[in-house]
């Protein structure tokens, strides 16, 4: 049905696929697994055309071809869902679906025609979208069944879908996973880019395992495991299982009393959020995303102007509601931001320069008395203990954080600021767009910090990941905390619940 | 290696633009070799053409510095132009106003005033800017023409000779007078205008790399202008940072004034800069926001303009606009680097 034939494809010095072959049978779900930069995504944007391949063929139907523009694809009847959704928020529906092949006459619309075939498709696959909502209105996980009828009603017969499930719920996982099998029943194919396993085993025929642009396993999905297909990606034996002993929670470290925040546009993003977290613990925040965790974590870090706010936040029994990010960072509140390339770094400016954001008025950063001259040599020992504390890849303190991976930008953030060294550490996201063998690295590094009594506020979209690390576990739904638990004690589909507003 | 790639592109650029400026000579019906030879040859003669190509090099090298600060912070200062002309007024009226004191006193004070008068007309959209989120770009623009007004209505009505036709006013005191080169290099003539202040921008060049690589406000600024939501993260003031490189940047230009009232006209005289503020913009960004680019930047510029001057008189058709189509050219394939790099990597 479709194969990628011999495929390479080389960016600048890096390359990025090296003779792939993959072979995808119709009517199936094939999973792609792969760490970040293993070219997984890159493979599949030269089956959509996206890019074109310095060398091999993609053959459609027993017919190579070396498409150079998506259109090519598109009329071979592929369509691709990217993981970030490419739809025009204040348009419908219908609007958003025929836009570059807008139907009817040249200069007249005809959206009411299209609009019919769009509800008849939202049928066929158990979509549930109509055509005439506004995008803006809708949830993330609807907008991604958009962007699938999109690609249907472009006659779409292979389905290519990029990291489809990093923006949903669990519970919308799981609808979305029936409309996939819906999908195969009707007969398309879907092939579903991905690094989480657990899902390859759930929904996939066979899998193709990708490590270093090369293709390094197949396997039929039923024949094989999670062990297994993780050892493949990484190349080498991976502990799944977090290693963690219980936690000693000392005394207090972050006390938060009816913290409520408004946003500029008026709405509440946080409503009288109330807890606390103790020395040597670990305290995560479950919720979908844009509850309000975003908001909580900038509040606490002092990046949220204090008119916005009200409510007490102490530190160590001290009022810090005003302090700003300098002060709070001066007393030992660490903060690795959720989104590393918006927030955390300086892409352009080697990792060095990177090595000191945050601590760069005092030593080793600058030299005293004055504190005014940069420490060149200190700076340069400073980003040498980091990168070799967390073993930050290739070990360069002279190249541009840009150059690095996700998993290693992201090594070189959580290490900046363990080096502080902090009492508290508010963490989001610590492992997104992170491969697996740094997943592993910094929940390592994560314990260590809060056995050593650090206070350790966590949030992450990924429910697995909280509920592993976290000793306590508050659940977060429209800027509210709606729950504690403790998570050996409840299941992820009761979080799950608590997660869309309904009570555990 | 590094700094080799960061010289290659500027002087592809400036090969491009000599190439393409020589199919334009042809075109207009003269020679490119004779054309060109001339131009190079009376830009860099001794002593006149490296001393005048100095002379109008260094009122590039203040507004490219003062551009490069704007651009490492985010800004891009196009208001130059006004702070520099307002400085030169201040610097006049200081110099004219305090007319009985010793040149220890006056010079520096005069410096100061040039300085300061810069800085503040940046400051104004600075705070703009800081406070408000309005653009900077709308506002030194339109900083640009108060000041033009505020200059010519102040001249006109307060700081004119009697009679005087022109638009200038008095001359200032012969204590606020800089030397020419002339008087310390032998070989070079004391009518060559080339003064002490192009010492003083070499130094500010230093100085401004200092600042802006070696001291943690310079870090601080840069971290701005690469990514202000990681600055603020990082703890530093966005809004602080946006007034001191705009203040920077406004002193910088402000010190043309020095090169031009103290050290060549002395006195202020409405017009008298060719758009060095603007022309500071293509310094920049031919010296990639790098003091030492922009020095070699600004001393190609003033080459070019002493060399168009004879351009002029010596060939039959070619105008010294020749010069400018060469500034737009170098500072289009400049701009077309992108073009470049996007070919390679694609």
């Amino acid at each position: 049905m479709l194969e990628l034939r011999n495929i390479s494809k080389r960016f600048g010095n890096i390359l990025a696929n090296d003779r792939v072959s993959i072979t995808v049978r119709g009517g199936t779900i094939h999973a792609i697994v792969g760490e970040n930069g293993a070219g997984k995504s890159t493979a599949m944007r030269i089956a959509y055309g996206f890019y074109t391949a310095d060398d091999g063929d993609v053959v459609v139907d027993g017919k190579p071809h070396r498409f150079t523009t998506p259109h090519e694809a598109i009329a071979l009847g592929i369509g691709m869902v990217h993981q970030h959704f490419m739809l025009v928020e204040p348009m419908t529906v219908a609007e958003n679906i025929v836009l570059g092949a807008e139907p009817g006459s040249f200069a007249a619309l005809d959206i009411a025609g299209a609009a019919g075939r769009i509800r008849a498709l939202s049928q066929e696959f158990h979509l549930e979208i109509a055509p005439d909502a506004v995008i803006e209105d809708l949830s993330v996980g609807q907008q991604q069944r958009v962007e699938l009828l999109k690609a249907l009603y472009r006659n779409a017969r292979i389905l290519i879908l990029d990291e489809p499930t990093a923006v949903l719920t669990p519970q919308e996982v799981g609808d979305f996973f029936r409309i996939l099998r819906r999908m195969r029943e009707q007969g398309k194919t879907v092939v579903i880019i991905t690094h989480k396993l657990d899902e390859v085993l759930a929904i996939s025929d066979e899998v193709t395992v990708m490590r270093d642009g090369r293709v390094v396993g197949r396997r039929e999905t039923k024949e094989t495991n999670t062990a297994e297909l993780a050892r493949l990606m990484v190349g080498r034996e991976v502990l799944l299982r977090l290693e963690k002993s219980n936690a000693h929670p000392g005394a207090p470290v972050l006390q938060v009393e009816n913290l409520s925040m408004t946003a500029s546009d008026g709405t509440e993003r946080l409503a009288s959020v109330s807890f606390e977290v103790r020395a040597g613990e670990i305290v995560g925040v479950a919720g979908v995303e844009g509850n309000g965790q975003t908001e909580l974590i900038e509040a606490l870090a002092g990046l949220i102007e204090s008119e916005r706010l009200s409510g007490d936040v102490r530190f160590e029994g001290r009022n810090i509601t005003k302090f700003t990010a300098r002060q709070r960072k001066q007393i030992g509140i660490a903060h690795v931001p959720e989104d590393r390339h918006r927030r955390g770094l300086l892409l352009d400016s080697d990792l060095s320069e990177n090595s000191i954001l945050g601590v760069h008025f005092r030593e080793p950063a600058v030299r005293p008395p004055a504190y005014v001259m940069l420490d060149e040599a200190g700076i340069r020992r400073r980003a040498q203990a980091i990168i070799r504390d967390f073993d930050v890849r290739p070990p360069n303190p002279d190249l541009a954080a840009r150059a690095l991976s996700g998993g290693n930008q992201q090594k070189l953030v959580i290490g900046r600021e363990f080096e502080l060294p902090p009492k508290l550490l508010l963490i989001s996201q610590p492992t997104r767009g992170v491969d697996i063998g740094a997943i592993e690295f910094i929940h390592r590094k994560l314990i260590a910090l809060r056995d050593s009594g650090c206070a350790v506020l966590l949030v992450s979209a990924e429910l697995e990941e909280v509920t592993a690390l976290a000793d306590r576990l508050l659940v977060i739904y429209q800027g509210k905390i709606v729950g504690e638990v403790e998570p050996p004690r409840v299941t992820t589909d009761q979080i799950g619940l608590m997660m869309t507003g309904g009570r555990a | 290696m590094k700094y080799l790639r960061h010289l290659a592109l500027p002087l592809i650029a400036v090969l491009a633009a000599f190439i393409a400026g020589g199919i334009v000579v042809l075109l207009i019906g003269d020679d490119p070799v004779y054309t060109y030879r001339l131009l190079i040859g009376s830009a860099l003669s001794w002593p006149d053409g490296i001393g005048y190509t100095l002379f109008y090099a260094t009122p590039l090298i203040f507004t490219g510095l003062a551009v490069a600060v704007g651009f490492r912070c985010g800004l891009f200062n196009i208001g130059a132009e006004g702070q520099l002309t307002i400085a030169a007024l201040a610097t006049a009226w200081i110099g004219f106003t305090f007319s009985n004191l010793s040149a220890w006193m006056l010079v520096p004070l005069a410096c100061a005033a040039a300085i300061l008068a810069g800085a503040v007309w940046a400051a104004i959209p600075g705070v703009l800017k800081a406070r408000f989120g309005s653009h900077e770009v709308i506002n030194t623009i339109m900083m640009n023409f108060i000041a033009a007004g505020v200059t010519s209505a102040l001249t006109q009505s307060y700081f004119k000779d009697p009679g005087d036709l022109i638009l200038q006013t008095h001359s200032i005191a012969a204590a606020a007078h800089i030397p020419r080169l002339g008087r310390f290099i032998p070989g070079m003539p004391e009518r060559i205008p080339t003064n002490i202040a192009f010492l003083l921008a070499i130094a500010a060049c230093v100085l401004v790399y200092v600042f802006l690589w070696k001291t943690r406000w310079g870090y601080e600024i840069r971290a701005t202008g690469a990514n202000p939501k990681a600055a603020e993260y990082g703890g530093i003031s966005v809004r602080r940072q946006i007034m001191l490189a705009m203040v920077v940047s406004g002193g910088l230009a402000g010190l043309v004034a020095v090169n031009e009232v103290m050290g060549y006209r002395y006195r202020y005289y409405q017009g008298f800069s060719p758009q060095y503020g603007f022309t500071g913009i293509a310094v920049a960004l031919l010296g990639r926001n790098h003091p030492a680019g922009v020095l070699v930047a600004a001393i190609f510029f003033g080459a070019l303009t002493r060399g168009g001057l004879f351009v002029d008189i010596f060939t039959e058709n070619v105008s010294k606009d020749l010069v400018l189509v060469l500034q737009a050219l170098v500072i289009l394939f400049v701009a077309a680097e992108a073009l470049f790099r996007g070919a390679r990597a694609s």
